[in-house]
């Protein structure tokens, strides 16, 4: 199969629904001719013209809820946030407007709307480049949470997102972007509310989120030189949760790590391992373990913050830690 | 509706604005009925004295122009085409509601006729409709879209942002700010410096006007030159209605601190309806006893409504959940 980077995959995704959906258009800073700060227009403008690729004054709660209103109204637009920090000054018409409005009017209204951007702590951004903020929507009833962690996924999860008729989070993170891998030619659709089983494993499951993922990966290569057998899941969506796969796979194995570098109160880890309490106590050996980013902003300095993130020795420590239970 | 260009109305479309502007009137008399005697609850914030704005609009309006409302929007639905009935059976929170008993007074939508919501939160109609005049653009309709809103909000964020994008794009909007004085009891004197809305269109680089909103003429005759403007693509217009509403911000709230009854009193002689119907005898296009028939004939449509109303059945709570999502796989076919 041929191999593309992260937002190669993704922008072809972008690319195909654009030709064959005259109603989506996307806007954000620098989308247009510039080809947007990561990428993720390039080429698309020359095509489009900027009706549909438009470069915004930095007005993001404008924007945003002006493309809500386009999306009430027959449109489906893609809102391009660049680093998804910038979507907290839209926040309040995000929850209140796109999320209800579909319910509100019993449904005669729908909400065909992407709110994209890159999430996670790398290159040293800081604290006002380096969020994650999926739990936030997780909380609200109406959105849709995806979290691609592969070339593959990422184009096949933006094309169903941009077919959606619900407002969806397309969660791309940053350290994944210029990732390589297999890309399957022509349609590829990936459903929403399917995680992936990404390394089959015995002892233990890891549920990794977004970046984690790769991490629990490497994790789990070198527990299987001590002979351990890590089984890796990668939930790629959020909202829904297939939390089926995941209890599945606990079944089989009696033990739960939830890695994930956002933070841990009331994060996406804390209702992992709530669910899996509910429906899959009988089968745990062991407590549901968490290991999350730390709780602070991400300092510039990564002297200042050394393990902000998990990684993979202290997956690896964490399951031992599990193991021993 | 007058073709482009005429914006003098007939005497039966004069008769159809004094009709609405009943109807509107009306309607709230029964829902304040409704609410004294607990059978509505939340919020309800009557239009009586601002008829003229929705009144004046909105007849220029097609049924595919869509509108975005605030939590003052009994007066714009009715405007847009909701059937009393159905706005009347909302507010009891009945399942023939427009908005199936979801919605209350603040959350009344009817799409089907282009009325895209009242609203719990100020300003965000502002910009819902300039992204409404987007899809217009895209879709290449020469549909309209219009926001209502009053004084409290042209201080939001949403006023600066969708007024500005809406202005640098050419967006298909009627801004439309109901000045009634107060945000809730904040006099607009003391929340701004500049007391003229219509001005602010200028650092924007659009019409700015403002009318005389209890003289639903004058608000016909500003709208339907915006409408017109927009239809024929030459962008949108900030249009604001001095007007007051004369009972409380909602009902059941104290009217103390913040106006006198005196300029209460005032402006209730300024009724745009009373006024409206004095012109209209005056000028020999009605007399007095057709006037009277009709206000009776309207009060009867209205004591039905109420009836349709309460009779009707409450929503089954089984459904409160539908709707969340477009579709179990979510993908749009």
């Amino acid at each position: 199969m041929r191999e593309m980077t992260f937002v190669e995959a993704a922008r072809e995704g972008l690319a195909e629904e654009m030709a064959r959906d005259p109603r989506v258009f996307v806007v954000g800073e620098g989308i247009g001719p510039r080809g947007g700060n990561f990428n993720t227009t390039v080429g698309l403008f020359e095509i489009y013209g900027e009706e549909r690729l438009r470069d915004t004054p930095i007005s993001e709660r404008g924007f945003t809820t002006l493309c809500i209103g386009a999306a009430a109204t027959g449109s489906r637009p893609i809102v391009d946030f660049m680093f998804i920090d910038f979507l907290t000054d839209a926040f309040g018409d995000m929850f209140n407007q796109a999320a209800k409005l579909q319910w509100m009017s019993s449904g005669r209204l729908k909400m065909p709307i992407v709110f994209r951007g890159c999430i996670g702590v790398a290159s040293q951004f800081g604290a006002h480049h380096s969020g994650n903020y999926y739990p936030f929507f997780m909380h609200i009833p109406g959105f849709r949470v995806v979290l691609p962690t592969t070339p593959s996924d990422a184009k096949g999860l933006l094309k169903t997102a941009i077919r959606c008729d619900d407002p969806v989070l397309f969660l791309e993170h940053k350290n994944l972007l210029g990732l390589k891998g297999p890309v399957p030619e022509g349609e590829h659709l990936v459903p929403f509310g399917q995680a992936a089983v990404v390394r089959p494993g015995e002892h233990v499951t890891i549920v990794g989120i977004a970046y984690q993922v790769h991490q629990a990966l490497k994790a789990a290569a070198q527990l299987a030189e001590e002979g351990i057998s890590a089984e890796v899941i990668d939930p790629r969506t959020l909202a829904p949760l297939d939390v089926e796969t995941i209890l599945e796979s606990v079944h089989k194995t009696g033990r739960l790590l939830v890695v994930d570098e956002d933070f841990a109160p009331c994060g996406a880890a804390s209702e992992i391992a709530t669910l899996v309490m509910e429906r899959g106590f009988d089968d745990l050996d062991a407590p549901v373990r968490r290991l999350n980013g730390a709780f602070i902003p991400a300092p510039y300095s990564e002297a200042l913050a050394p393990g902000l993130v998990p990684d993979a020795p202290a997956i690896v420590a964490a399951v031992h830690d599990l193991l021993a239970e | 509706m007058s073709a482009p260009g005429d914006l003098t109305p007939t005497r039966e479309q004069r008769l159809a604005l004094l009709r609405t502007m009943l109807v509107i009137r009306s309607c709230e008399e029964q829902l304040v009925k409704l609410y004294a005697a607990g059978k509505i609850r939340g919020g309800c914030h009557t239009y009586i004295g601002e008829e003229a704005v929705a009144t004046g609009v909105c007849a220029h309006l097609r049924t595919d122009d869509v509108v975005f409302s605030t939590h003052r929007g009994h007066g714009h639905a009715l405007a847009k085409g909701v059937p009393p009935a159905e706005l009347i059976a909302e507010l009891l929170g009945k399942a023939t509601g427009c908005s199936g008993g979801r919605g209350g007074s603040m959350h009344l939508f009817k799409p089907e006729v282009g009325f895209m919501g009242s609203s719990g939160i100020v300003a965000p109609c502002i910009t819902l409709a300039a992204g409404a005049g987007y899809t217009a653009r895209l879709l290449r309709t020469d549909g309209v879209a219009v926001a209502f809103f009053g004084d409290g909000a042209v201080n939001n964020g949403a006023f600066h942002e969708g007024i500005n994008m809406a202005a640098a794009w050419d967006l298909p909007v009627l801004f439309v700010c109901e000045n009634n004085l107060y945000a809730t009891e904040i006099a607009f004197a003391k929340a701004t410096r500049n007391p003229s809305v219509a001005s602010r269109a200028q650092a924007y680089g659009l019409p700015g006007v403002e009318v005389d909103g209890n003289d639903v003429l004058a608000v016909y005759r500003v709208a339907g030159e915006a409408v017109a403007r927009a239809r024929q693509g030459e962008g949108p217009t900030l249009i604001e209605c001095r007007t007051y509403r004369v009972r409380a911000h909602s009902e059941g709230m104290r009217e103390v601190g913040y106006r006198t009854p005196e300029e209460v009193a005032a402006w209730k002689e300024r009724c745009p309806i009373k006024t409206f119907s004095q012109r209209l005898i005056g000028e020999g296009l009605a007399s007095p006893a057709e006037l009277a028939a009709l206000e009776a004939d309207v009060r009867a449509l209205i004591e039905a409504a109420v009836a349709f109303a309460e009779r009707s059945p409450w929503p089954d709570p089984a459904t409160a959940a539908a709707y969340l999502y477009s579709q179990e796989d979510c993908v749009h076919a």
